[in-house]
């Protein structure tokens, strides 16, 4: 069978999967709709909140953009996996203790105002909506050119599942579909990478293999990319070109930033008890880390594999998966000195190729020669991992609506049954902006993906922080330090992605901090903001501190209060 | 012991756990993948050095294992002081 025929059985069968699972586990209730009514399993939470994490860009993008940046790329492979110590150690037992649906419902009653709350349903608004709509584009990126689709029925078709169970089933469907996406895009994403593997260095675990010998040769694989890399004139490859302080800042915001997002926060609310909390998120960055380990060896391979087939070949002798790429405009050869002769190399004058980061997944099993079957399944894998975390944002922003909106503040004697449409109504409207932003991008979707880290980072992580650690955090110095901290943000990203306020360049940046690096300034400047100003208003009252009291300890644990 | 003293020499013991794992935590990424990078580089771990390998493995393996071991001292914690109902 040919590619596209297996791309449209594979596909096929996992999209029945999902809306099989959709049907049989509908939400009855508010409470199944936001937290999947309290009851799911350490371990079914683990592998959910893994699909719910890792994005199309995780699964089409990193190991791309790691074979493209070297050691550079090591931020992202920290920076995504670390923020889960912090989630484990420092939000997730106590988040569940407290026992609400959502961040904007911790925030407003710690701070016991709903100047706070709002404040976090804007960032909770804002950060998911930035994110979504990158997971659509992802959606009919893969329909394009696997299915040869225009981009836009591509994700329409993506809304209408996503639609379907996210609606459906609130996030009781979302789970369980996120544990058969992880399933499929788990499978998709290491058999290609251990086939390679054993093609070039004969080890068939990757993370091994990475380190090994190439085969039929005398030397390391990271040795060989090394001397290939600088004879082309790039950095080598084990190296890298970032100043240290920006790598630095920019892992830690990631790391923070991660812990501060509020859809993958709001996993650790659907299950039983305090100690399955701790658990789950131990078993979310297990199953993350299978794939966050096996990309940086995909991006070794296919580096080398690419350099090899494209470096000083002829045009004419270029295989197949090369033309296509070319079609769709992602490979781009420009013969500067009419040799016919492909001249892959790092300076910009003499350079006569450029690859885009994006296709490297994705051409991987062409370009290593694997069986059409594999090359299905990696579409396949790349829709669930766009399609879990589009749904597990979409409903962040509807539950942001009808429950921390609708009931907390516009309606409060809404009926259960009158929040549940809301709720639902609300997943429907999310859907149709997301796909909205899915067929129209905005051009500046990559720099504001670091913007939704570097402001989860500056607002949410700092303020539930000192929600748990500092008992006399009050409301006035975490609203303050929230505001302080986003403007920061939203000013340092402004000033150098926009060319606002006089712009920049990189020359300028202060202490050589990136705008990605620079969420980790803005969450330090709230906090030392709220710590100031809590010293210099009231405690908060009696009542707040004891919350405060028995969110510390895990006995006692109501099920998610329904409200 | 009532509960409130109770209380807080759990709390005291967890923060105790938290500090000593951040600690690591940190070491193993910001120390040995960043900082420390260049001078771990000169050690060879099979084909890898050793400085590149944590800032794109080992740190990775050391977070898993390192939540695993706090769930576990948790658990004990809880259940010596009675909060595990």
């Amino acid at each position: 069978m040919d590619v596209q025929t297996w791309t449209y059985v594979i596909v096929g069968i996992t999209f029945a999967l999902y809306i099989g699972i959709a049907i049989w586990s509908r939400a009855g209730s508010t409470k199944e709709f936001y937290v999947a009514g309290g009851g799911v399993p350490p371990l079914a939470n683990g592998l959910a909140t893994a699909a719910d994490w890792m994005s199309a860009a995780s699964f089409l993008g990193m190991a791309g953009l790691i074979s493209f940046s070297g050691y550079d790329g090591s931020v992202y492979l920290m920076g995504w996996t670390g923020g889960y110590v912090l989630l484990a150690l420092l939000l997730a037992p106590y988040l569940r203790k407290f026992g609400k649906f959502t961040v904007p419902d911790f925030i407003g009653d710690r701070y016991y105002s709903n100047v706070a709350r709002t404040v976090a349903i804007i960032c909770a608004l804002l950060v998911s909506f930035t994110y979504v709509a990158g997971q659509m584009r992802g959606v009919g990126l893969v329909f394009s050119r696997f299915l040869e689709v225009p981009i836009n029925t591509g994700v329409i078709i993506g809304m209408i599942i996503v639609l379907f169970y996210a609606v459906l089933g609130g996030m009781k469907g979302i789970t369980y579909t996120q544990v058969a996406q992880y399933c499929v895009l788990i499978f998709a994403f290491m058999v290609p990478a251990i086939f390679i593997s054993i093609q070039m260095t004969g080890n068939p675990i990757p993370q091994l293999g990475m380190g090994g010998d190439v085969v039929g040769e005398n030397i390391s694989l990271l040795d060989k990319l090394d001397g290939l890399s600088t004879d082309l004139g790039f950095d080598q490859y084990t190296n890298g070109s970032k100043p240290m302080i920006d790598i630095f800042f920019i892992t830690a915001a990631l790391m923070v930033g991660t812990a501060g997002l509020p859809h993958v926060i709001v996993r650790f609310f659907t299950v039983p008890r305090v100690k399955d909390a701790r658990k789950s998120a131990g078993y979310a960055l297990l199953f993350i880390a299978i794939l966050y380990t096996t990309a940086p060896a995909i991006a070794v391979f296919a580096r080398t594999n690419l350099i090899e087939t494209v470096s000083n070949k002829a045009y004419e002798e270029m295989p197949d998966w090369f033309s296509k790429w070319e079609t769709t405009g992602l490979i781009k050869f420009d013969d500067k000195n009419g040799d016919g002769i492909i001249q892959y190399v790092a300076d910009n004058n003499t350079n006569e190729l450029t690859v885009d980061a994006d296709i490297m997944v994705l051409a991987n099993p062409e370009i290593a020669k694997l069986p059409n079957w594999v090359i299905a399944l990696v579409a396949a894998g790349g829709l669930a991992a766009a399609l879990s975390t589009a749904a597990g944002l979409l409903l962040v922003i509807s539950t942001s609506i009808s429950h921390d909106l609708i009931k907390k503040q516009i309606k409060p004697n809404i009926s259960e049954k009158g929040e549940l449409i809301a709720a639902r109504l609300s997943a429907v409207a999310a859907v149709c902006v997301a796909g909205y932003f899915g067929i129209n991008p905005p051009d500046f979707v990559a720099a504001t993906v670091a913007l939704a880290f570097g402001l989860a980072a500056a607002s949410f992580f700092p303020a539930i922080i000192m929600g748990i650690f500092y008992k006399k955090m009050n409301k006035e110095g975490a609203i303050a330090g929230m505001l302080v901290g986003i403007v920061a943000m939203l000013f340092y990203m402004l000033k150098f992605k926009f060319d606002m306020f006089g712009g920049g360049s990189k020359e300028d940046w202060w202490f050589g901090i990136s705008p990605e690096g620079f969420g980790t300034v803005a969450m330090l400047l709230n906090f030392i903001v709220s710590i100031l100003i809590s010293r210099f208003t009231p405690d908060p009252p009696d009542e707040v501190q004891e919350i405060v009291e028995t969110i510390r300890i895990p006995s006692g644990v109501e099920e998610a209060h329904l409200h | 012991m009532d509960k409130q003293s109770r209380a807080r020499q759990y709390w005291k013991k967890n923060l105790q756990y938290v500090a000593i794992l951040l600690i690591i935590w940190f070491l193993v990424s910001y120390g040995f993948g960043i900082l420390l990078k260049d001078t771990l580089d000169k050690i060879p771990l099979g084909g890898f050095k050793l400085g590149f390998w944590f800032a794109q493995q080992g740190a990775i393996y050391v977070f898993v294992v390192l939540i695993f071991i706090y769930v576990r001292l948790m658990n004990k914690l809880d259940s010596k002081y009675g909060f595990d109902k």
